[in-house]
């Protein structure tokens, strides 16, 4: 499937933000089942753009503009090829040992509730791929998926026992469970195009990945219940949100930030003739 | 309980508690005579002098008349606690020892993993550990040094025999008391340092300077700039930053004070921005930069990870130190040293169940009246059971913590940490006593200075030394012949 | 030097400045106040003009119903919704001085850290009018001992400087206030009212900048308007004088610029404003309009103050 994404964020200071830095995961790597054709990132204002690597092989872009902005935007407009692998995740860029990923976080904790659903999830389940299409299941119905507004996510314990949460909180409900199962998984961010076709989506899309043996890593999106297919695409990966957050940023004064996503995942034949 | 105090080693007068005169140890030869033929009346005079001097001298930075500023008056005993010259200079080659394999291991972990390849320490040990900083992955800090500032806790159960308790490496406190308590001795008793030769420790804040310059980035100019970082005036050891920064005569300053701009840190000045090359922090980790760690963190400086990470300036100690402070990790220490230095460890462990053995935990649990258990991301004497000290009820509550996360535990047997003569309510007492020396590990080299943060037990019997709870301070002698 | 601790240092002595007016503006309420009101004196008038010289009205409002001795006492005194209260510029000038502890000497330190022990014997408890003055005779002892301290035992660097210069702005402000509520009485169509009546008040603001010996002193003449707004204006050798306060900014400014190789907004514009106040005259400002002359004067003495800020402190 191709897919044409065009991911707009904007702000907008009460006064001039100073001191701005704004620290963007937003360029997706290569991997089996995902070809990047084109991407870039563009600015609405002039500062400095340079990109590296972070400890988990992301590509992380810092931007500081030259002088004291007003608003900002961050345009990100690409083209990814992308092929149904069934949530197996090969040829990615891995620069982790695997054990790093069982470590609890802010919002990947531990709590007895989180436990006795990784257990009840666990029980009975022959192999460590089954167990982990169970805990999908098990967290797709017990923590609903909740449109709207954007908010702010939550830990893992707190949202399981909401009952409800964003793709976030979803994800990392998904994510200590596993880890409570002595599994290693870790939060992706990315893109996931709808299933009715049309583009128009309100956020970027977030999901997990659980290591299983002899497979290697595989993706679970809990929110929608089943592994990733070729409508997705990755981004960046994490402990947990904040460590593949496509966007952090600091500022000092401004006053006020007013925030605008606009964003189109356009998929299919359409996309093939630009 | 009082058997602990009996049974312990008397660094004055040996085994047999202080009630056995006739094994005085020399190097307290003169003190004890000192201390024979004093009047109680002119310690409790000397004591309440103690205590004004503390205000005075610390008038300067203290701001008594504040609630918080109960924080720095730790309890001083005037008695001192004195080391040999030859016990002095064992524990010194065992500190480098230790601190030169710390970094090694440190090094290591964050680059080729080599101990964990060997099997010295369990992969899993490392990489769940959240002190274990994957930002610090595959770059090379300046001078490949990451502890820079340790502060070992060292204690004492015989004649011969020094522990290492914990290993601190991430930002070790108490110097300051360290360095007022010999000011506050020298003004009090001058005839007693006529009578001894006591090894000096006012240049303490020299060797911190030179230590900090020596680290410099090999990009910063020959005089380079060096600030202390503070999270504030509302961080309990404030007074020691303070203190310190006047020492050194560097800057203290606060995140705000510094900013970042194209991977350099700068500091802003009634002169303009000026850049630092070295910053000697006082601020954990995780509120170092907001954009990399807690986002929430309104203590830290957007950006300095970057410009730490591009070699532009120098974090004393090291992010990701923390690893090392770990009380698992602490366990595996003596492997760690002769995998990194090919010797013999000089300062031994104390002996350390890990509650994540299946053996060690059973052992561990059938003895819990008898073991010290600690959390293994603990400090200040919190999350930590002492067995003997405690109520059945206590351990029965211990016990469960410790059934349900055995991986966060370690234990460890009762140690009759040595007393030392302590002035108190009822006279002069022995009262268990620890060491804290501070170990400053520059590019150039490593340099103790003679001594160290004694700290105290002031209950009668209790072997827990912290000023949270109830511990005090002692002036730390290391006497020359 | 950190920006933020020439920040502090230059609030610190903006705020014990700024106590010690609003206790001389209470001080010389208070005597006005008494007199008989065939000399000149009257309650209402006299507590109206005192918060409009030392507070801001609009935070006076919410929280007292009347305009009154005891209501402007407490309000200028004590009150903490008044960031200009005496209470509320010790408070500040000791949480400024906590911030740059290492930056101050002891004495320096003792002389603002006593005061904020100190005033705590006093806020919090009624204060008849006996004690209401020494509380005012300490507040101005306070100021003294502070200034005195620093010039006994500070570096002479930038510390010192940027402390100078805290002072300065925050006098010149002061004198400024004074003139601008009080100005209608220095103007000759008053003069008609009636000397005697006026001149209580003539000597009160001189008064309240202690300059009333030094009027004597420098005119050797019977207390006049015009010579009151030329004492308070144009006198190089009157301290709290516009002209005086300018002299001094300006020398320390220097100092700075040529300690730091470097010069900005604020030595031109504080430049600017002394060479103006020196080629005035006083005769010129009260046909050309006295008001408007300290109006503008207050305007540019802030800009001074924001380019000091801007170039210095904020960094």
């Amino acid at each position: 499937m191709r897919i044409r994404v065009v991911h707009e964020t904007s702000y907008t200071y009460e006064q001039p933000a100073r001191g701005l830095i704004q620290i963007l995961r937003l360029t997706p790597r290569d991997h089996d089942g995902q070809y990047i054709r084109r991407w870039r990132i563009d600015t609405s204002v002039d500062g400095r753009l340079t990109a590296r690597e972070d400890g988990f092989g992301n590509v992380v872009h810092w931007f500081t503009p030259d002088e004291p902005a007003d608003a900002l935007v961050i345009r990100v407009t690409g083209e990814a090829d992308t092929d149904d692998t069934h949530g197996v995740v090969r040829g990615a860029v891995e620069r982790l040992p695997d054990p790093f990923y069982l470590r609890d976080t802010d919002f990947c904790g531990t709590s007895p509730e989180l436990h006795a659903l990784a257990q009840s999830a666990a029980t009975g389940a022959a192999d460590p791929l089954t167990m982990l299409h169970r805990l999908m299941d098990t967290v797709h119905r017990t923590v609903r998926f909740e449109a709207g507004p954007a908010t702010a996510a939550v830990p893992a314990a707190k949202a399981l026992a909401a009952g409800c949460g964003n793709p976030q909180d979803i994800a990392h409900v998904f994510i200590a469970a596993a880890r409570h199962l002595g599994i290693p998984a870790r939060y992706v961010a990315g893109y996931r195009a709808r299933d009715d076709g049309e583009a128009e989506v309100e956020a970027p899309h977030g999901w997990a990945e659980a290591l299983v043996p002899n497979l290697g890593w595989v993706a679970f999106d809990a929110v929608h219940d089943v592994s990733p297919s070729e409508q997705y695409i990755r981004l960046a990966m994490g402990l947990d949100y904040l460590g593949a957050a496509p966007i952090r940023g600091s500022r000092t004064g401004g006053g006020t930030e007013t925030l605008d996503v606009k964003l189109r995942v356009e998929q299919g034949r359409a996309a093939v003739q630009c | 309980m009082k058997s602990m105090a009996a049974a312990a080693f008397d660094e004055m007068t040996g085994m047999g508690g202080i009630a056995d005169p006739a094994t005085l140890r020399d190097a307290y030869g003169r003190l004890k005579a000192w201390l024979d033929s004093t009047p109680p009346e002119h310690f409790n005079t000397r004591r309440s002098q103690a205590e004004l001097l503390f205000r005075r001298i610390g008038i300067t930075f203290a701001v008594y008349g504040d609630t918080e500023s109960t924080e720095r008056l730790i309890p001083f005993d005037i008695i001192p606690r004195v080391i040999t010259r030859p016990e002095w200079d064992f524990l010194e080659r065992g500190l480098k020892q230790r601190v030169t394999a710390l970094n090694m291991f440190l090094k290591d972990v964050y680059g080729a993993q080599e101990c964990i390849k060997a099997g010295i320490i369990p992969a899993d040990l490392v990489y769940k550990n959240a002190h274990y900083r994957m930002e610090m992955r595959n770059f090379r800090v300046p001078h490949d040094l990451y502890v820079h500032i340790a502060g070992i806790d060292i204690v004492r159960t015989g004649e011969k025999d020094f522990f290492v308790l914990e290993d601190n490496a991430r930002i070790p406190s108490g110097v300051s008391y360290m360095l007022e308590n010999r000011e506050v001795m020298l003004r009090l008793f001058p005839d007693l340092f006529s009578k001894h030769r006591v090894a000096p420790v006012e240049n303490y804040p020299d060797a911190l300077l030179a230590t900090l310059r020596s680290l410099a980035p090999t990009s910063a100019t020959r005089d380079p700039t060096v600030v202390l970082l503070t999270p504030g005036r509302y961080n309990s050891a404030f007074y020691e930053h303070s203190f310190l920064a006047d020492k050194l005569g560097v800057e203290l300053v606060e995140a705000s004070d510094l900013f970042t701009k194209d991977d350099v840190v700068y500091m802003r000045t009634t002169e303009g921005p000026r850049r630092v090359d070295v910053i000697y922090r006082r601020l954990d980790d995780d509120f170092l930069d907001p954009l990399v760690f807690r986002p929430d963190s309104v203590l830290g400086v957007p950006g300095i990870m970057n410009a730490y990470e591009r070699g532009s300036v120098t974090l004393a100690n090291a992010v990701g130190t923390g690893i090392s402070d770990d009380k698992a990790v602490y366990s595996y220490m003596p492997d760690i040293v002769r995998f990194f230095t090919g010797e013999e460890p000089i300062l031994h462990n104390v002996p350390t169940y890990r509650c994540r053995e299946k053996e060690a935990f059973a052992y561990v649990m059938d003895n819990l009246s008898e073991l010290v258990v600690k959390e293994v991301n603990g400090s200040g004497g919190y999350g930590m059971l002492v067995g003997p000290h405690a109520s059945k009820r206590e351990i029965d509550d211990f016990a469960k913590k410790l059934r349900h996360a055995p991986d966060g535990f370690i234990a460890q047997p009762t140690l009759s940490l040595s007393t030392c003569p302590t002035f108190v309510a009822s006279g002069v007492a022995p009262r268990h006593v620890d060491l804290r020396p501070f170990v400053l590990c520059g590019a150039d080299q490593i340099r103790i200075v003679p001594g160290g943060l004694t700290r105290v037990a002031l209950k009668e019997g209790s072997l827990v030394v912290n000023s949270s709870q109830g511990g005090g301070t002692k002036d730390t002698w290391v006497l020359d012949a | 030097m950190l920006s933020r601790t020439a920040d502090n240092l230059y609030w610190l002595s903006r705020y014990v400045e700024r106590a010690d007016f609003v206790a001389r503006i209470l001080d010389a309420a208070h005597r006005l106040a008494a007199l008989p009101s065939s000399y000149g004196g009257g309650e209402t008038n006299e507590w109206e003009s005192a918060l409009a010289s030392a507070g801001d009205p609009e935070l006076f409002k919410p929280h007292y119903s009347v305009v009154n001795a005891d209501t402007v006492c407490d309000f200028l005194a004590f009150s903490p919704h008044n960031p200009s209260s005496i209470r509320s510029c010790i408070e500040a000038a000791r949480e400024n001085a906590r911030s740059v502890r290492t930056a101050l000497t002891t004495e320096m330190w003792d002389a603002i850290n006593g005061a904020w022990l100190e005033l705590r014997s006093y806020a919090g408890r009624d204060l008849n009018r006996d004690e209401f003055g020494r509380f005012l005779d300490w507040v101005k002892t306070v100021s003294l001992t502070f200034d005195g301290s620093a010039f006994r035992t500070m570096l002479r660097n930038d510390s010192f400087w940027f402390t100078r210069l805290g002072t300065a702005i925050e006098r010149a402000d002061n004198t400024a206030r004074i003139l601008d509520v009080k100005y209608q009485i220095l103007l000759p169509q008053d003069e008609k009212i009636g000397g005697s009546l006026d001149y209580f008040q003539w000597t009160t603001i001189l008064r309240e900048v202690s300059a009333l010996t030094a009027y004597h002193w420098v005119y050797r003449e019977s207390v006049k308007p015009l010579l009151v707004a030329d004492l308070l204006i144009l006198n190089k050798q009157m301290p709290r004088s516009f002209a005086n306060c300018y002299g001094v900014i300006v020398e320390y400014l220097d100092l700075i610029a040529d300690a730091y190789g470097r010069r900005g907004p604020s030595q031109r514009f504080a430049g600017n404003l002394l060479a103006k106040l020196e080629s005035e005259d006083i005769d010129r400002i009260f046909s050309t309009g006295l008001h408007e002359f300290v109006e503008a004067f207050i305007a540019e003495n802030n800009r001074v103050g924001e380019a000091i800020a801007k170039q210095y402190l904020v960094g």
